[in-house]
C-alpha cells in the first residue's frame, strides 16, 4: 500500500477543506456550539420558564361550594391562588388560559366532612399545559392536607390515634449513583446528538470531495495521475472521516465543558462525577471517553456511506438530495435511546446505530457491559468495513465516475 | 509512441442499448508527431483518448502507450502521459504552485527535485506573477498555463489533448496551439482531438477522421485531399463521414 500517495491526497484535501467556509461550519462551528446551546441555552430557557410559571399566582374558579364558605376561605387564605368569579364558560376560560383550574365543590361538602362521607371534589385542568398543571398540583396538595386534617380530627373524636388510618409509612431511598440518574437523562439525548453530528460532519466534505470534484471537472484531472484508485478513495475517505471525527470530538469536548460550566453555575448536583448526590446533569466522565471510542467505527461507517452515495451523484445538489433522506433514516434508530425502558440486549447490540445509541446511554450512566460493548464495536467495525469496500468498488466503476 | 490495436469500448445504456464509443480503432503515433483525431461531437474522440489515458478500460483490443499496455499496466501508462482537456479543471482553493506541486507528488516527485521542477515550469510559462495566487482568482489564460504546467510536471513522453481550446478566447487558444507545437519540437508523441478543421489543418502531421466510434480515414492532409478530391479539409471530412463516404 502506498501511504505516500494516500498521505498526499489526504493532505491536499485537508488543506482545501480548511480553506472552505462551508466545510469549517459543518465540521467545527456547529459541533462546538450545539452542545452548549443545548445544555446551557435550552436548559436555562426551560428552567426560566418553569421558575416563571411557579412564581405566577394562578387564577382559579370555584364552581359551587356556596354552602362551604370555610373551604373557600381556606383556599383564599393560602395566598397561592387568585379566585375569579364563577361563570358558566369556565371550560372555555381554561382552554383560553384565562384561568388555570376550576374546582367543583359539591353541595353540602363542608358539612359532610364532619361525618366522613363528603362527596368528591373535582378539579378541571388543561393537561399538558405547564401553568395549569402546576395550579392543579397545588390545589391537589391543598385538598390532600384537608383530607389529612379531617381524618385526624375524625379519629381523635373516636379516641383513636392518628396512626390508626396510617399504620405504617413507606420510605423511599434511591440507590442509583448520581451519574446513573444524570446519565439516564443525558444518556438518551447525548448519543442522539453525537450520532447526528457524526453524520453531519462527514456529509459536506463527502459531497465536496466526490460529487463536487465531478461537477467542477477536477476528478478527471486527478484520475490522470499514476495513483491506484483505491489509494485515491482512501486519501479522500480519510478526509471525510476527519470531518466526522473532528465534529464528534469537538461536540464531546464542548459537552464536557458545558456540563462543568453548568455545574459551576447551578451548584451541587450538576456536573461530572464526583459531584454531590441529586444532580440531573451528572454523568460518568469516563463515559465521554467510552462514547468517543464507540463512535469511531460509526464515523467510519457514516463516512464510507456518505462517500459512496455522494460519489454516485453528478453534482453537489444531487448528492444533497440523496443525503438528506439518509439523515432522517439515521434519526429514527437514534431516537431509540430516548425511549424510556428500552434496554440493550444481544439482538439490539447487532442493530447499527440503535446499538450505539443504547450503549452510549449506559456508558454515560456509568454502566459498562463489556460483552455488549465488544459485540457492538465489532459489528459496527464490520459494517464500516463493508461500507468502505462499497466506496472502493463504486470508485472503480466507470459508470459511476464518468456518470453524466 | 502510441499504438492502438482494434481499441474498442462498448457502453451499455438502459434506453439506447449498446453504444460503441470506440469501435476497433487502430492507429500509430510516432514521437515528434502530432496526430489529429478529427470528429464531430459524440464521434468517439473523448472515449478513445480516455482509453489511451487509461481513464477507461477497453472492452476489447488494446493500445501500447510509451511502451506500456493500457490494460495491463495502466499506472505505468499514466506515469508517461500528460492529459489536457477542456474538462480537466483546477482545484479552486489551491494556489497555482500548490496545484502543480500536488500533481508532482502524485507523480512521484518530491523535495528539492519538485521545487526545482516547479520553478523551471514557472520560468518557461512565465507564471511567477501568479504562482502563489489561488486558482479561483486566476484569469482564463493563467488557468491555462497552470493546467499546462500540471500536465508537464512529470515531463511525460506522450501528450494527449482532448479539445483543449474548447471555450477559450482567441489568445488563450493560440497559446495552447503554440504549446502543442513545442511538445512536438521536443520530440513528444502528441495526440490532439478537435472538431475545429482549421486547428487540425494548422497543427496535425497526420489526421484520423473518427465517426460513430470508428476510424473512417487516416493520412496526412495531402493524402486526405487526394483521396476525396477536395481541397478543403471540411469538405474532405464531410465526404468521409457521409454514408458510403470516401473511406
Amino acid at each position: 500500500m502506498s501511504w505516500r500517495s494516500i498521505g498526499t491526497i489526504y493532505a491536499k484535501e485537508l488543506r482545501e477543506s480548511l480553506r472552505d467556509r462551508r466545510t469549517l461550519i459543518s465540521m467545527i462551528v456547529i459541533p462546538t456550539f450545539i452542545m452548549p446551546a443545548l445544555i446551557i441555552g435550552v436548559g436555562k430557557i426551560a428552567s426560566s420558564v418553569v421558575t416563571k410559571a411557579r412564581a405566577e399566582i394562578p387564577r382559579i374558579m370555584i364552581i359551587g361550594g356556596e354552602d362551604s364558605p370555610g373551604i373557600r376561605s381556606d383556599i383564599e387564605k393560602t395566598g397561592k391562588f387568585r379566585i375569579v368569579a364563577a361563570s358558566a364558560d369556565w371550560k372555555t376560560l381554561i382552554s383560553d388560559k384565562k384561568i388555570r383550574v376550576a374546582v367543583e365543590i359539591p353541595p353540602g361538602f363542608e358539612k359532610a366532612l364532619g361525618t366522613g362521607s363528603a362527596p368528591a371534589i373535582t378539579l378541571y385542568n388543561y393537561e399538558g399545559e405547564l401553568k395549569s398543571g402546576l395550579a392543579e398540583e397545588e390545589l391537589s396538595d391543598f385538598f390532600a392536607r384537608l383530607r389529612s386534617r379531617t381524618t385526624a380530627s375524625l379519629l381523635a373524636a373516636r379516641g383513636l390515634p392518628a396512626t390508626y388510618a396510617r399504620p405504617f409509612e413507606v420510605a423511599h431511598t434511591n440507590v442509583a449513583p448520581p451519574e446513573k440518574r444524570g446519565g439516564n437523562l443525558l444518556g438518551g439525548v447525548v448519543p442522539y446528538f453525537i450520532v447526528i453530528i457524526c453524520l453531519m460532519g462527514a456529509m459536506y466534505p463527502a459531497m465536496e470531495l466526490t460529487a463536487g470534484e465531478k461537477e467542477r471537472g477536477t476528478m478527471e484531472t486527478l484520475l490522470c495521475c499514476p495513483v491506484y484508485r483505491t489509494y485515491i478513495v482512501l486519501g479522500k475517505f480519510l478526509m471525510v472521516l476527519t470531518g466526522s471525527l473532528t465534529a464528534v470530538v469537538l461536540s464531546l469536548v464542548s459537552l464536557g465543558g458545558s456540563v462543568l460550566l453548568a455545574g459551576m453555575a447551578m451548584g451541587p448536583g450538576v456536573g461530572a462525577q464526583p459531584a454531590p448526590v441529586g444532580g440531573a446533569l451528572t454523568f460518568d466522565p469516563l463515559g465521554i471517553l467510552g462514547v468517543l471510542a464507540m463512535v469511531l467505527p460509526v464515523s467510519v461507517l457514516f463516512s464510507a456511506l456518505v462517500f459512496s452515495i455522494s460519489l454516485f451523484a453528478k453534482s453537489i445538489k444531487e448528492a444533497g438530495s440523496y443525503l438528506t433522506p439518509l439523515a432522517f433514516i439515521v434519526i429514527l434508530p437514534c431516537s431509540m435511546g430516548l425511549i424510556p425502558g428500552i434496554e440493550l440486549n444481544f439482538h439490539l447490540a447487532l442493530v447499527p446505530i440503535v446499538n450505539i445509541s443504547l450503549v452510549c446511554k449506559e456508558m454515560l450512566s456509568g454502566v459498562w457491559h463489556w460483552g455488549y460493548i465488544a459485540v457492538i464495536f465489532g459489528s459496527t467495525a464490520v459494517y464500516a468495513g463493508a461500507a468502505l469496500g462499497l466506496a472502493v468498488w463504486m470508485f472503480r466503476r466507470e459508470d459511476v465516475i464518468f456518470r453524466t | 509512441m502510441i499504438e492502438a490495436r482494434r481499441l474498442t469500448k462498448v457502453f451499455h445504456d438502459r434506453r439506447k442499448g449498446e453504444i460503441r464509443g470506440s469501435d476497433a480503432v487502430s492507429f500509430r503515433v510516432d514521437p515528434g508527431t502530432i496526430y489529429g483525431l478529427l470528429g464531430a461531437n459524440g464521434a468517439g474522440k473523448t472515449t478513445t483518448l480516455r482509453l489511451l489515458a487509461t481513464l477507461l478500460k477497453p472492452t476489447s483490443g488494446t493500445a501500447v502507450v510509451a511502451g506500456h499496455d493500457v490494460a495491463r499496466e495502466p499506472d505505468k501508462v499514466r506515469a508517461n502521459v500528460g492529459f489536457l482537456a477542456a474538462s480537466t479543471a483546477l482545484y479552486a482553493r489551491l494556489t497555482a504552485r500548490e496545484m502543480i506541486a500536488y500533481f508532482g507528488r502524485l507523480n512521484g516527485i518530491d523535495g528539492a527535485a519538485l521545487r526545482e521542477r516547479v520553478r523551471f515550469l514557472a520560468d518557461e510559462l512565465d507564471m511567477h506573477d501568479f504562482l502563489d495566487r489561488r486558482c479561483d482568482k486566476l484569469s482564463t489564460g493563467m488557468k491555462q498555463k497552470t493546467s499546462i504546467a500540471r500536465t508537464l510536471i512529470h515531463d511525460p513522453q506522450v501528450m494527449i489533448f482532448d479539445e483543449p481550446t474548447l471555450g477559450l478566447d482567441v489568445m488563450s487558444a493560440r497559446a495552447i496551439v503554440r504549446f502543442v507545437r513545442e511538445c512536438r519540437s521536443r520530440g513528444k508523441t502528441v495526440i490532439y482531438s478537435t472538431h475545429v478543421m482549421s486547428e487540425a489543418e494548422k497543427l496535425c502531421d497526420v489526421i484520423g477522421i473518427i465517426h460513430a466510434g470508428a476510424l473512417r480515414a487516416e493520412g496526412t492532409l495531402a493524402e486526405l485531399r487526394a483521396r476525396t478530391g477536395e481541397a478543403d479539409l471540411e469538405e474532405c471530412f464531410v465526404k468521409i463521414v457521409a454514408p458510403g463516404g470516401a473511406a
